[in-house]
């Protein structure tokens, strides 16, 4: 008997009480991946000899770190009884910064597998994920995996999940993704418990875009899930939201290759084609509909992407400026929550000031410039966006400490948000001490279990994207796991410290800060200018300044020594290709007002460090 | 065969032609030492103490035959030095031997400058005695330092009291003395220094070379100080140590002539200075015997196979032992330029730079004017068309030579 559907239901003709959506939502390294891989093995969707090893993670650095950043959508068939149904199994991005596309792909699914490591159990993002997936009241399955591990402990954190979503430590289910365990009664409670779509076959059609992605050969793929009516090849449609019409060129459906269909049909999960070249022009959360008989309202839930961190990010070598440019432009083409806009700095040149959805999305993106595109580049510290008043009443809208006003300022306000930590107990203390240092206020806590502790702290947004997580991580052995959503804002005590060489400000090197951090910024930026530029002929003071109040200052004596003592016969071309070398350096220096400062200097002194 | 453009380079100048001979023997190895050099006594064929000479000779033998065959003509040595390593660790016998087939194949020039290495422990009466017999005029000694734990450091293991015999012994064999001396140890105070300062004036060398330690890569000290057995060299103390040790040289009648050398000329008429060195820093032609000697003839530089062995089986086969050359471009030739000749007290000669390129004459011309306001260089020198650097500039002397050269 194989559990494997021996005639499964096409795309375009399935009816929809046939149709399971779920998704899985889990933590990074719990599993999510290689039991997405089982899955497809046990389904056959896969043979062993195909697999690919992690089918669903298809970008480099996302198999590197091991973070879903695009979601993809499988189908799969399978049988219970003698009835054939059809699986779609929607990745969701496992990380907080992609929280609107991960509440998107909750939207395009009634359920939800809630895959926690047996060995650790739950954590903060999935803890924040499955509050998601319960509002959008998504049917939970929740499963322990890797109990084939020796310190796995299935009964603990069963009764941790139960707690949680109050049901019988004995319905969550066991299985290990690396030996298969327990992967069949999994689809087969899929099957029972994740309730049917409900959509009107007759009605208008309306498609729900969840995710789209930029194909060099293809343009944008667009994916989708049916929600009510079908939709055909080479019928006009259009997109709700931006209005844009096109033609559909192809329908289908991914398992695991893409497979072109007659049409997707309600409840159904797949992709469009439609020529568009830009991401943009196919929103997440927008909804598709036939151009000839649209639908009356979208489908609801739909959200501009909002940035909410932002750097400058410079080439290192100035010539690669427009490089630059032309890598964040293809880069938009996949990644909508992108957005630049020129900007200048006197010490590093001509660049971009680039929006983030978070910290991670500035790396990933950051990283993908560096290897993909292949530029050396220099980024700003991250900064959130303030509302500063001035005193005549104007707000100025600060994405950069440059725009930061000057003279009298009236109050400035900053974008909070909500913390989430989860970590064992014995860690409270170390989380507290450096939350309330970081100018969080403590909103709720509560003992998931006797060890584990999920600690909530309102606090600023700023602080969340300079070093908090660096921070919470090294404080707790790398335990705690934190999540975070944007909640409010607050009017703050902020200041700018700027730094000055020579008595002139280096604008890379400003930052907004609490006036009560200001001092200990103002001291580790001048001690790290200190070691990081090398000595001129002159002193040269580094400041750290609060307008014209100068908080902390270091000074570069001058060198006294520059000159090989020796120079004999084979040292004249050993000194000569010194000379050389140095005369490249010199093309890697900038020049601030007189003093030469290395690129080094900017990288290192721009980074921030965890040792402190 | 050398290329065609160095006889025609060479011919009908007024290019000056030294020798150097490279000895790679020593008996023990200093713990800051880079240079090339063994302490075994037999390497192989044609490459122990016995038998170096008769390869440094066959290599004597075959620079004759290459420049003849190149047709250029040969001029008598300006300048010899024998250099190392440890020369003294060869008989003097063997030394002399060498000089002698130099002058047989090359000539020497009445007032030639003949100088070699020595290391105190290695000299002898009468060794001092043959070398001053059979031609050489000029012993360059290893001293570093009168301070003990500074040459334990160093790894010198001449004991101290040898170097005031041994200058006696070349005093009254009138051969001219220079010492070798290196500041700026880990763990020299600069009253240690001030010692081995005045234990040299006691000396009364004709000749001071004074270095600033360079911690070379790879060297037995460098892993020393990167383990943290011993401080860094600190670049301030450096600038202390020579500061001190211009004062103390010229209150006594020494003239700096380079960056790091010193000649007893009370009265500035030029003497003592060294002819190879200088050689060297005025960018004049001389051929480098032996394993890992460089060479340099009208801008075409050359080096040897760097193991003894290598070389000897080279030259005892009749082979150029010459294992690389380069010829640097004009950018490259105009940067040695000014690299050599803001060392110098003489100066780098404006005029003579824009027979060589124009354009970087003229920049040297803006660029002086600030180095001189910095007073980096000196405004009479200057006035005369040399760049010399001042006290100041000769520690920051790199620095002058990149700005001079534009960058």
């Amino acid at each position: 008997m194989s559990p494997v559907a021996s005639n499964p239901p096409q795309p375009g003709s399935t009816h929809s009480s046939v149709i399971r959506n779920f998704c899985i939502v889990a933590h990074i390294d719990h599993g999510k991946s290689t039991l997405a891989d089982r899955m497809l093995q046990s389904t056959k969707v896969v043979t062993p000899r195909e697999m690919q090893n992690q089918f669903l993670d298809n970008m480099d650095i996302e198999r590197e770190r091991g973070i879903t950043i695009k979601s993809q959508a499988v189908r799969m068939p399978w049988q219970v009884g003698n009835e054939d149904y059809i699986l779609n199994m929607i990745d969701t991005p496992g990380h907080v910064d992609f929280a609107y596309e991960v509440s998107r792909s909750l939207a395009a699914c009634e359920g939800a597998i809630l895959l926690v490591d047996a060995a650790q159990g739950i954590e903060a993002q999935t803890l924040a994920n499955l509050y998601m997936a319960m509002e959008h009241d998504l049917e939970i399955i929740p499963v322990l995996n890797k109990i084939d591990l020796p310190a796995a402990e299935p009964e603990r954190y069963a009764l941790e999940i139960s707690n949680l979503i109050g049901i019988d430590p004995d319905d969550v289910l066991k299985v290990s993704g690396k030996t298969g365990e327990g992967v069949e009664e999994l689809l087969d409670r899929v099957v029972r418990d994740v309730p049917a779509p409900s959509g009107d076959a007759e009605a208008p059609a309306r498609a729900m875009i969840f995710d789209s992605i930029y194909d060099t050969y293809r343009g944008v793929i667009t994916y989708v899930r049916m929600v009510d009516g079908k939709l055909e090849p080479r019928q006009g449609i259009q997109m709700m939201a931006t209005g844009s019409t096109y033609e559909l060129q192809e329908s289908g459906i991914y398992s695991p290759d893409a497979i072109p269909s007659k049409g997707l049909g309600v409840g159904e999960v797949g992709y469009l084609i439609t020529g568009v070249k830009d991401v943009a022009e196919s929103k997440v959360g927008d909804t598709v509909t036939s151009k000839k008989q649209p639908a009356e309202a979208p489908i609801g839930g739909y959200r501009e992407p909002q940035p909410m961190v932002f750097s400058g990010l410079y080439p290192i070598d100035g010539s690669d400026y427009p490089a630059l440019r032309e890598a964040l432009e293809k880069l938009q083409l996949n990644d909508a929550a992108l957005s630049y806009e020129p900007e200048t700095s006197v010490a590093l040149g001509f660049g971009f000031r680039v929006g983030f959805l978070g910290l991670l999305h500035l790396e990933i993106v950051r990283e993908r410039l560096e290897r993909e595109y292949n530029l050396d580049l220099i980024s700003t510290a991250p900064n959130v966006i303030y509302n500063v008043t001035t005193e005549d009443g104007t707000v100025v809208r600060v994405t950069n400490p440059s725009e930061f006003p000057e003279g009298k300022i009236t109050e400035v306000d900053e974008p909070m948000a909500m913390a989430t930590v989860i970590v064992p107990s014995e860690f409270i203390g170390s989380v507290m001490e450096l939350s309330q240092n970081k100018r969080g206020q403590l909103s709720g806590m509560d003992y998931l279990s006797e060890e584990r502790v999920e600690i909530r702290y309102w606090i600023p947004l700023a602080e969340i994207v300079f070093d908090y997580f660096d921070l919470l991580k090294s404080r707790t052995k790398g335990y705690a796991s934190l999540n975070w959503h944007r909640d409010g804002s607050q009017i703050a005590d902020l200041v700018k410290v700027d730094i000055l060489l020579q008595g002139d400000a280096v604008d890379a090197f400003s930052a907004i800060t609490h006036r009560d951090h200001a001092y200990s910024y103002g001291v580790k930026m001048t001690s790290k200018l200190k070691e990081l530029i090398p000595r001129q002929q002159f002193e040269v003071p580094i400041q750290a300044a609060i307008g014209s109040r100068i908080i902390a200052r270091e000074n570069i004596r001058a060198i006294r020594k520059d000159v090989l003592s020796k120079c004999y016969g084979g040292d004249i071309s050993r000194k000569r290709k010194l000379l050389e070398k140095q005369k490249e350096g010199k093309k890697r220096m900038k020049m601030v007002g007189t003093v030469e400062v290395p690129q080094e200097a900017f990288i290192a002194a721009l980074s921030t460090d965890t040792d402190t | 065969m050398l290329p065609d453009f160095v006889a025609a380079a060479v011919n009908g100048s007024d290019r000056t032609f030294s020798l150097y001979v490279h000895v790679p023997f020593c008996s023990s190895r200093c713990g800051y030492c880079d240079f090339n050099t063994y302490i075994s006594p037999d390497l192989g064929p044609g490459a122990s103490h016995e038998s170096y000479a008769d390869s440094a000779i066959k290599e004597l033998e075959f620079a004759a035959d290459a420049m003849e065959k190149s047709g250029v003509a040969a001029k008598p040595l300006h300048s010899v030095f024998f250099g190392g390593g440890t020369p003294t660790l060869l008989q003097a016998t063997d030394l002399t031997r060498i000089l002698q087939r130099a002058e047989q194949l090359f000539g020497i020039e009445d007032a030639a400058e003949i100088t070699t290495e020595a290391n105190p422990d290695s000299l002898s009466l009468d060794a001092v005695q043959r070398l001053a017999d059979g031609g050489f005029n000029r012993i360059s000694m290893g001293m570093q330092s009168s301070v003990s734990h500074v040459l334990q450091v160093l790894e010198r293991t001449h004991n101290p009291d040898n170097v005031e015999i041994a200058a006696g012994w070349i005093r009254d064999s009138g051969l001219e003395m220079s010492l070798d001396l290196i500041f700026g140890t880990p763990g020299e105070s600069i009253a240690d220094w001030k010692r081995s300062l005045d234990a040299v004036l006691t000396l009364e060398p004709d000749h001071v070379s004074a270095y600033g330690l360079i911690v070379e890569d790879g060297t037995k000290l460098a892993a020393q100080i990167r383990r943290g057995v011993y401080p860094n060299t600190d670049p301030d103390d450096q600038a202390d140590k020579y500061l001190l040790t211009e004062r103390r040289l010229a209150a006594a009648g020494y003239r700096w002539y380079e960056i790091s050398n010193w000649a007893y000329d009370p009265h500035d008429e030029g003497i003592h200075q060294s002819q190879h060195n200088l050689a060297y820093w005025r960018d004049q032609d001389w051929w480098g015997i032996g394993p890992g000697a460089h060479s340099h003839m009208a801008g075409l530089r050359w080096w040897n196979a760097k193991h003894p062995a290598a070389y000897a089986s080279r030259v005892l086969a009749n082979k150029s032992p010459a294992i690389g050359h380069e010829i640097p471009d004009s950018d490259a030739r105009l940067l040695e330029k000014i690299m050599l000749g803001v060392r110098l007290a003489e100066g780098l000669d404006i005029e003579e730079l824009a027979a060589q390129n124009k354009e970087a004459a003229a920049l040297v011309q803006r660029e002086a004017k600030v180095l001189g306001a910095q007073e980096l260089i000196e405004s009479s020198a200057l006035e005369n068309g040399k760049i010399v650097p001042t006290l100041k500039g000769r520690l920051l002397d790199d620095a002058i030579t990149r700005r001079l050269a534009g960058f």
